[in-house]
């Protein structure tokens, strides 16, 4: 109990950080945030305008607390730019779009490598295993704007799969939606397949040599059985940590993928919003992204005491 | 001891294996100090022009790479030469990513040591910062950052050594735990040094030692950082060639019709961010080893 609360303690601690963080990147703009963002050629009354909704005139302590009232509110301001959008429903929208996108990916992500890792471990350093290796640390090296348009040259370009961009949101029809989110979703996941295949396959080595698996070996089980019934739950720790981390990354690291193919998620909001100096936007993807992170981080730890009674009996 | 075992499980396999991966490894060594060298000289090379797209009116647009011609890697929509532009974007892209994952080792690297140190109160704070810079991804902090900041290459290295920070934290934290338990932190303790003097003499030189890997790792990390917020359009900005920005210009249809003003960025930085990754593994792998015969 007292672990949990000092858990509790650090979250809030980091994000009280993290806004702070967040709130302060007006103050690092060089010169009038109000200048920076209206450009040069402006009337003196329009700066003093600005400089007055952003709270400009009242002293910084004072603002950092107005700001955090507001945001504790659901209130995240109005975007700089015109037409002034509510930043809440700004986000709430892009986040809807930016949370599918990561889930599916996760999803193929496992879908290939649980496999993949079941077969690389089935005889550490022979040709199978060897093969997998190589590719991944291949795939590794690739950025997921290379990988993201050497995809879309094969599957659109010459193969015409897949549509090349838009996004057609699930309320207009699931089978349009997964189209649209397919090429995606793959680049993606090519992202993730390399760390999850081998986190999971030097896992399942090890466990491949605990006495239980001799055992079961012994009792004549077949060895894909051993492999998925008896080795794969001890095996699966470290890939619940990626995957927690992955899941809470990939929030804001879609940014790439979702510009590629002008998906209206997160990330593309922040790019947009970075280019035209939106800075409430900014703020406001930031915490949100952030209190993701840390929000998801804690599930993974709960997580673990879930799977792992040998956990639980410590905590307790 | 586990040398002897596996030659004895697979006689055969093993020294055909080793002699494969030897010459990976010298392979990319070699890109790299072939691309370190070209980076450097660059000025002194007679390369033709990357820049100023006033001083290539005369030359050819879009022409596909020829390994004979001028334009041995082909040019751009404004006729600059791409393996001039090639060679001046890693001058910067290298230049940006190894001063911030050397600003990220120092810094990161001097609060691990002195939390691993010091334990207690200083850890905790120096732990919550840590989760801090970590619960902001890392691409959406340094589009945060570039939002605010002037786009130039210090600011960049800045931004991006913040990305290496927390990382560097953590594992020289938990190297320095384990060194500060060994003989000669405690008999410089018993020798009567300073705190200072252990941190910055005693533990500082073996831990970032054993970093070395990891900082190789993060220089590609970097690299693709880098290459994104350019491709993005808010990094280093057209004229300044980057490799980021080059493969952008491919983007809205240009790469359908000219596929190299793509590829030949996209390869370069692949063949770059590889053997940064296989030279980080593989020296990761030797310590390993070193640290399991010791």
């Amino acid at each position: 109990m007292k672990a949990a609360a000092g858990k509790v303690a650090q979250l809030l601690v980091v994000m009280f950080l993290v806004s702070l963080g967040t709130f302060s990147l007006t103050s690092l703009m060089p010169g009038d945030p109000a200048v920076a963002i209206l450009g040069d050629n402006q009337s003196p009354e329009a700066y003093a305008e600005l400089r007055d909704k952003l709270g400009l005139n009242e002293p910084l302590v004072e603002r950092y607390f107005t700001w955090l009232g507001h945001v504790f509110q659901g209130d995240l301001g109005t975007s700089m730019v015109p037409p002034n959008e509510d930043v809440t429903s700004l986000i709430g929208s892009a986040f809807a779009v930016s949370i599918e996108l990561a889930v599916l990916a996760l999803v193929v992500a496992l879908v290939v490598s649980i496999p993949l890792a079941m077969i690389s471990a089935r005889r550490p350093d022979g040709l199978l295993d060897r093969a997998a290796s190589a590719t991944t640390f291949g795939i590794m090296s690739v950025p997921s704007f290379v990988s993201g348009l050497v995809l879309i040259a094969l599957l659109v370009n010459q193969l015409h799969l897949f549509p090349r961009v838009g996004w057609v949101g699930v309320t207009d029809g699931l089978g349009q939606n997964l189209y649209h989110a397919a090429l995606p979703v793959i680049t993606i996941a090519l992202l993730e397949i390399p760390t999850f295949t081998r986190v999971l396959r030097g896992d399942l080595v090890r466990t491949l040599q605990e006495d239980f698996v001799l055992s079961a070996r012994a009792k004549g089980m077949p060895a894909w059985r051993i492999m998925i019934f008896d080795a794969f739950r001890p095996s699966s720790y470290s890939l619940i940590t990626v995957l927690g981390l992955s899941l809470a990354q990939l929030i804001g690291s879609t940014v790439i993928v979702e510009t590629l193919f002008s998906l209206p998620g997160m990330g593309r909001l922040v790019v947009s919003s970075a280019s035209q100096g939106n800075i409430t936007v900014i703020q406001g993807a930031v915490l949100v992204i952030a209190a993701c992170y840390v929000l998801i981080n804690a599930g993974v730890d709960l997580m673990y005491s879930v799977i792992d009674p040998r956990i639980r009996r410590v905590g307790a | 001891m586990s040398a002897p075992e596996t030659a004895a499980l697979a006689p055969t396999a093993r020294p055909g294996r080793r002699r494969r991966i030897d010459l990976l490894l010298w392979l990319c060594g070699a890109w790299l100090a072939v691309l370190i060298l070209a980076a450097i000289t660059a000025p002194v090379l007679g390369l033709q022009e990357a820049q100023d797209a006033a001083k290539t009116l005369l030359e050819p647009v879009y022409q596909p790479p020829s390994l004979g011609s001028a334009h041995p890697l082909g040019t751009n929509a404004l006729g600059l030469d791409m393996l001039s532009r090639i060679i001046y974007g890693a001058r910067v892209s290298m230049a940006v990513s190894i001063s911030a994952v050397l600003i990220g080792t120092f810094v990161g690297g001097t609060l691990g040591v002195v939390a691993g140190y010091l334990r207690g109160t200083v850890d905790r704070i120096i732990g919550t910062l840590t989760n801090t810079l970590l619960a902001v991804p890392a691409l959406i902090l340094l589009i945060a950052l570039a939002t605010v900041l002037r786009p130039s290459a210090l600011n960049m290295a800045l931004a991006l050594s913040l990305v290496a920070i927390p990382g560097m934290i953590r594992v020289t934290r938990a190297n320095t735990l384990a060194f500060a338990q060994r003989e000669f932190v405690t008999v410089a303790q018993a020798l009567g040094a300073g705190r200072a003097r252990i941190v910055f003499r005693e533990l500082m030189p073996n831990v970032l030692l054993s970093v070395v890997p990891l900082c190789l790792v993060y220089v590609s990390a970097l690299i693709v950082a880098e290459a994104s917020l350019s491709f993005l359009g808010i990094g280093l900005r057209p004229p300044q060639p980057t490799w980021g920005n080059m493969i952008g210009e491919g983007l809205n249809g240009k790469m359908e019709d000219y596929p190299h003003l793509v590829y030949v960025p996209a390869a370069v930085l692949f063949l770059t961010v590889f053997s940064f990754n296989l030279l980080g593994e593989r020296m990761r792998k030797r310590w390993d080893k070193r640290e399991v015969s010791l």
